[in-house]
């Protein structure tokens, strides 16, 4: 499964060790270990029903927000458990920022929505600190030029190609270290998708960032790292070109030569 | 039941009885003349049953309703140039006694009095109340039986009887469905006519109705007046109003937070206790919290008025706000539940994503999200509150006083309504005022209800 | 905007330093307090349910017995009487108050003046004489001999005995009195001082009571003064001048003698050695020995004087235990049932006269301007017609006007304009309703005369209002939105494929719609129709509007009978003076709540029984 020496210790960023995840009595994740590294694209891929969210979802702990929910295992976030007892959620998320499947604007302004982040964890000392990064914010999700004049406008009035930009430039403004992406590009269109994928791969190079996705073209054009999920399982971990062009496992192979999936 | 009663109930359900042999006949007439081959036909049996069966009833029992609209109101014409004729100078009121009477001693009711023209009106009215009996069902039955006939003779091999009987039923879900349109312009036509003779009484001084600052619409009826300066509704207006906000200021809150912690704290065990025992609040008629409000919560204020000293009267307008606003608690807080679960929950997710704490989401995302459902769900309450009659008929007076003091006796449009309608005095003055404040009433909810669907629906739009 | 770059990483730190902590740590505090709002909330509501079911409840339960007193009568009836007897009408019948109240004056065996058999007589319920007339009617052979007879008591001695005045209480059983007969029926009485400290406390602590009213009118005088003096002060014209003087004179009087009384009874009330005067706004004091009873006039530390109201069979010294000081706290003057029926009643109690039973009567019986008499039964049966002629209504025209929305409307204007007067109509209020109903009716009167009705099977030989009839059609009105919009729902629910499969064999679509859609979204209009059906039975508004809040002693026997209904009876009942109706009027309300439960509790158990998911 895992070569231990494919991991760099020094630059692991998120280490998730024996990882299990329950949802009531079904086990969705069955002892998953594995190291996410700092400034890389890691791409999670694997069939429907594999896994891959929720496990992603472990990694900022919204899985909390579940009832029936329970993570059993440990996540080191810069050798930090995150499940720890004293370790608040809300502050993990912070760090950890994500952006989902489908875009999720809040019905508020552009601006308010770059804006809320910082608003609530306190980033801006003054409302000309706010702007700043809310402009920042928009133009590393290259969203500026497209927004900059109707900022006061709902951001649900934005196309889903904007709009989903707007959630990462949403996610951005927090200051996360981490950025989850849930399948952010399987709700757009083609030409949106490259605008994103070309941003994910800009991303790379101030925060780690994990990509769960379904197109192994994707995975394949926007990560370094690959990890490859089945029934709950990790079945293969490793570099992206490894993966894509000489797998270890058999089911890698099948599923990347589309013989399922 | 009388001689004349029976007589009408064995014509009603004879009507029946030919509608059922019509079904009968025309079922079997069809079965033979498809002489075996029912594919054949175009409709089944049972259709050419069916199609006789309606059309029996529908002529008969039309039949009846026409000519007894008719009959009666010939009877009543006739009553009428009878006693004219018997009795040329009985003032109105004693006419119509007397015909009553003559009615009871006809009918083998109980008069108020006999005497020798209410014996002789009373053989009349037999006379022609016989007349009309049998003209009732002569020609209803004869109706009954025509269509019977006719349908019968309908029935043959190519007789599109399903059609036919299917759009007559359609017509009837037709009829039923716009039961609605009729009783909207039902109440619209009776609250007009009253409102604009008594318009006309004030000489069309509308303002002063709308504006004025004095309710004392029944001052000057004795001698036959209705004076525009005495029938300003704005004390009405400010009763209803003071009550409606503190119903409001208790319901929304309340409403509003129990809403927000069922849908987004509480656990799915707490929602499923909690829910059932707020819709008891709504199950409880108003005349419950009428009494409520009349025996326990106004003497209760009064008490603490007692204590502080501060003078709270019995008809305080707080405490029959108060009770309406617990009425209005649950109305508010299934309302807002029903918004506030219908907002998408990626944006809670998104929210949340963000490091956003579970208050923040609810009052930063959820929230606004949420607000036009919850303006129009507060809208809806307010209507309620306007329209509310028996807590305000219970738990405050009748006295119009213009105050802006909650712990003051006050009135609202409804009291006044009800006391008018209730009132001693007789109707034809007594309607004028409240038909006045029923039509006001009337265009001021529907007014709120339609705002407050534009509302919602405007914000429909905006998600899906 | 500026050009200057934020240094996002830095900002990043941001989430570990301290001050993140302290922040996170306010932001956890206002989620606190969201939820405490939201709980305080839920409390709230369910707090005000429970103490409006408590208070409704409590005072139910203060009517669930009523009383009577056992007599026995010698039946003898006059030819009069006896021709009611005999008469076949049910209603008529021979008042026999005479027997009722001669035998009443025998078990109270005392002779009375006029007043005092005047006092007796009024322990009675009005209908006591009619009560026993309808047991001999009902079996003449008990003329003649001496029949046991509870006769029904009157709806004050019904709330005292029931508690609702409060109790004789003990007052002190200790030590030895004398007791000296004085002129007439007075009597003093020496005791020792410890025996009546009960009695004398309850006094005293009246007496502060007034002395404290005395202070606050004084004080109210005083501002009185203060305003008018500072008025004066103000005041520029002669002759207002001239008023304000005399109002500050008559206050200043006013002021100082409301001080000086308040002062002599504060004197009196803190004295121990004093002799209180008791009248009739104090607490009423009794002793009793064996079967005789002396009222307290007069109490002092050691002495008391009193009259005597039931004879003693003892005079002189009693030793502890002989005699029974007890006292009635609510004076005389606050209740009205006076001393002397008091006792009366307590000699009856103890010689085991008074009866107890279920108060049947309450269900049974219709209303009765007398409280004692009074029951929910004709509003029962009101109630009932109408919503019998409701649910005839509201049900078909409801289900054909949903069947028509659902499977045949075309979307046009038409269509539009019904769905919108739909949903309007469930938000007009009620009372407009009832608006709508009397203007029908009373134009269709006037078009018409009330022959028109007289067409519909019965007689009306007045006008239509106050009938179950006219109740019911507004009801329906009322009732159809609730009902369109919850059948709707249920046939929106029922899965197109249904409706697929039914026209694909070749079904119309009214066979479709009645053979196979509408027995499936049965049990959900079913559902909708009971609770609205349970709304319309407690509507009271609209049903007053149309007459129907009549005092009717009756049971209609049909939908053209007048009637009230039960929540109009309610709302009679809590417009009444006397106080029994105030326990009655809950009675009746907790009657009305249990068919609600009911009625709701069929309407789930339909909804879980019959629940289908697709």
């Amino acid at each position: 499964m895992l070569d231990a020496g494919e991991v760099m210790v020094g630059t692991a960023k998120i280490t998730a060790r024996n990882v299990d995840v329950f949802y009531a009595d079904n086990q969705a994740i069955d002892k998953v270990t594995v190291d996410i590294e700092q400034n890389a694209v890691t791409a999670f891929i694997g069939p429907s029903g594999c896994g891959k969210s929720t496990f992603l979802r472990c990694l900022n702990r919204m899985n909390d927000t579940i009832d029936i929910c329970r993570v059993t295992g440990e996540i080191l976030l810069d050798g930090n458990d995150i499940y720890a007892r004293d370790v608040d959620p809300v502050q993990l998320r912070a760090r950890v920022g994500m952006v989902f499947q489908k875009p999720n604007p809040f019905p508020k302004s552009i601006y308010d929505n770059v804006a809320y982040g910082p608003r609530i964890h306190g980033l801006a000392g003054n409302k000309g600190e706010l702007d700043q990064i809310v402009e920042q914010s928009l133009r590393r999700a290259a969203l500026w030029d497209e927004a900059k004049d109707r900022l006061d406008q709902p951001g649900t009035g934005l196309s889903g190609g904007q709009q989903q930009r707007l959630c990462i430039a949403r996610a951005i403004a927090t200051a996360p270290e981490v950025l989850l992406m849930d399948e952010p590009c399987s709700a757009l269109d083609p030409i949106a998708t490259a605008q994103i994928e070309e941003l994910i791969d800009e991303l790379r190079a101030s925060y780690s960032v994990v990509i769960v996705t379904h197109s192994m073209q994707q995975a394949a054009r926007v990560s370094q790292k690959t990890a490859f999920f089945h029934l709950g399982l990790l079945l293969e971990y490793g570099e992206t070109s490894k993966i894509f062009t000489n797998p270890d496992h058999e089911k890698t192979q099948q599923y990347i030569t589309g013989r399922f999936g | 039941m009388n001689k004349a009663e029976a007589m009408l109930a064995l014509t009603l359900m004879a009507i029946a009885g030919i509608s059922v042999i019509a079904f009968v006949v025309a079922r079997s007439r069809a079965v033979a003349s498809a002489g075996g081959n029912l594919a054949g036909m175009h409709s089944r049996p049972g259709y050419h049953g069916l199609y006789a069966w309606l059309c029996v009833l529908m002529t008969g029992y039309g039949a009846y309703i026409v000519v007894n609209i008719i009959s009666s109101f010939v009877v009543g014409n006739q009553m009428n140039s009878a006693i004219a004729e018997l009795a040329p100078d009985l003032e109105g009121l004693q006419a119509a006694t007397a015909l009553n009477d003559a009615r009871a001693l006809a009918l083998g009711g109980v008069a108020s009095k006999t005497d020798a023209l209410r014996e002789e009106l009373a053989r009349i009215f037999t006379g022609i109340n016989a007349t009309r009996i049998w003209a009732l069902t002569i020609v209803s039955l004869g109706a009954a039986t025509g269509a019977a006939v006719w349908a019968i003779a309908k029935v043959r091999e190519g007789f599109r009887a399903r059609n036919r009987s299917e759009k007559i039923l359609r017509t009837m879900l037709w009829i039923a469905a716009s039961i609605a349109i009729i009783t909207t312009f039902g109440i619209f036509l009776s609250l007009i006519g009253e409102t604009l003779n008594f318009f006309s009484k004030i000489d069309w001084r509308i303002d002063k109705f709308l504006f004025g600052l004095t309710w004392s619409p029944l001052a000057g009826v004795h001698v036959g007046e209705m004076s525009a300066d005495k029938v300003g509704a704005v004390p009405l207006f400010l009763g209803t109003a003071m009550i409606t906000l503190i119903a409001m200021i208790v319901a929304i809150p309340v409403g509003l937070f129990a809403a927000i912690y069922l849908s987004e704290f509480a656990s799915a065990k707490t929602r499923s206790t909690i829910k059932p025992v707020l819709e008891i609040l709504a199950g409880i008629p108003t005349v419950v919290y009428g009494f409520f409000a009349a025996t326990t919560v106004a003497p209760f204020m009064v008490g603490i008025g007692d204590a502080l000293g501060i003078p709270v009267e019995a008809e305080s307008a707080l405490a029959a706000g108060v009770v309406m606003g617990i009425m209005i608690i649950p109305f508010i807080s299934s309302l807002s539940d029903d918004v506030i679960n219908a907002v998408p929950q990626a944006l809670r997710d998104g929210s949340y994503g963000l490091g956003a704490t579970k208050a923040e989401t609810i009052t930063k995302v959820v929230l606004p999200a949420a607000l036009p459902g919850i303006v129009s769900a507060s809208l809806l309450g307010v209507s309620r509150a306007v329209g509310e009659t028996m807590i305000v008929v219970m738990a405050v007076g009748q006295s119009a006083n213009l105050t802006l003091n909650p712990l003051d006796k006050v009135t609202t449009v409804t009291v006044q309504i009800t006391m008018l309608i209730l009132g001693d005095t007789e109707a034809e003055t007594a309607a004028g005022p409240a038909y006045a404040l029923g039509f006001a009433l009337f265009v001021a909810t529907l007014a709120l209800n339609i705002f407050a669907l534009r509302v919602v629906r405007k914000h429909a739009q905006k998600y899906d | 905007m500026t050009e200057q770059m934020i240094d996002m990483a830095g900002l990043s730190a941001k989430h570990a330093s301290v001050e993140a902590a302290h922040r996170v740590k306010r932001r956890h505090w206002a989620e606190f307090r969201l939820r405490a709002y939201g709980i305080l909330a839920i409390a709230v509501a369910v707090i005000a349910l429970l103490i409006l079911i408590y208070t409704i409840f409590a005072k139910a339960l203060s009517v669930t017995h009523e009383h009577y007193i056992s007599l026995t009568v010698d039946v003898e009836v006059t030819d009069r009487q006896m021709k009611r007897v005999e008469d076949p009408n049910p209603r008529l019948l021979p008042n026999l108050n005479k027997l009722v109240r001669g035998s009443l004056k025998e078990t109270a065996g005392a002779d009375l003046d006029r007043k005092g058999r005047k006092q007796l007589n009024a322990l009675l319920s009005t209908d006591a004489g009619l009560e026993l007339g309808k047991a001999v009617k009902a079996d003449p052979a008990l003329i003649g001999g001496p029949l046991r007879f509870d006769a029904l008591l009157d709806d004050q001695l019904q709330l005292y005995l029931g508690g609702a005045f409060g109790t004789l209480e003990d007052a002190g059983t200790e030590g030895e009195i004398t007791i000296t007969s004085g002129d007439d029926d007075s009597v003093t009485i020496d005791f020792a001082p410890a025996a009546m400290t009960e009695a004398r406390a309850a006094v005293q602590q009246d007496r502060a009571l007034e002395a404290r009213n005395a202070r606050r009118s004084a004080r109210d005088q005083a501002r009185a003064f203060d305003e008018t003096e500072a008025a004066l002060a103000n005041a520029a014209d002669e002759a207002d001048r001239q008023t304000l003087q005399t109002s500050l004179d008559s206050y200043r009087a006013a002021r100082d003698q409301a001080n000086q009384r308040a002062e002599q009874i504060e004197a009196q009330a803190n004295n121990v050695a004093a002799i209180f005067t008791l009248r009739e706004d104090d607490p009423s004091i009794f002793i009793q020995i064996n079967r005789g009873w002396i009222k307290l006039t007069q109490l002092g530390p050691d002495r008391a004087t009193g009259v005597i109201m039931d004879p003693l069979t003892e005079m002189g010294t009693l030793a502890s235990g002989d005699w029974t000081a007890l006292m009635f706290e609510r004076p005389e003057a606050e209740r009205k049932i006076n001393d002397r029926q008091m006792l009366w009643l307590e000699n009856f109690k103890r010689a085991g006269k008074i009866e107890s039973m279920f108060n049947w009567r309450l269900l049974q019986s219709s209303d009765s301007s007398n409280a004692e008499l009074a029951g929910i039964w004709g509003a029962l049966v009101g109630s009932f017609w109408t919503m019998i002629v409701t649910f005839l209504l509201a049900f078909p025209i409801g289900v054909m006007a949903s069947i028509y929305l659902e499977e045949f409307a075309p979307k046009n204007k038409v269509t539009e304009l019904i769905e919108v007067n739909i949903n309007n109509l469930a938000a007009v209020p009620s009372i407009v309703f009832g608006l709508l109903g009397i203007t029908v009716l009373i134009t269709g009167v006037k078009l018409f005369g009330t022959d028109l009705f007289d067409g519909i099977l019965k007689s009306i030989t007045e006008d239509p209002r106050s009938t179950p009839l006219a109740g019911g059609v507004v009801l329906a009105l009322m009732s159809l939105p609730t009902i369109i919009i919850a059948s709707r729902a249920s046939i929106k629910a029922v899965p197109p494929s249904i409706r697929d499969a039914a026209l694909g064999l070749g079904a119309s679509r009214l066979q479709t719609a009645s053979h196979h859609v509408l027995p499936l979204a049965m049990p959900g209009i079913l559902t909708g129709s009971i609770i609205a059906m349970a709304q319309a039975l407690g509507e009271t508004a609209p049903l007053i509007i149309v007459g129907m809040n009549a005092f009717i002693q009756d049971p209609p026997g049909d939908p053209l009978d007048k009637a009230n209904v039960l929540p109009s009876l309610i709302y009679l009942w809590n417009n009444q003076s006397e106080r029994l109706f105030d326990g009655k009027t809950a009675m009746a309300i907790a009657v009305l709540l249990i068919f609600l439960v009911l009625m709701n509790t069929l309407a789930v158990l339909l909804r879980k029984r019959f629940e289908r998911r697709w």
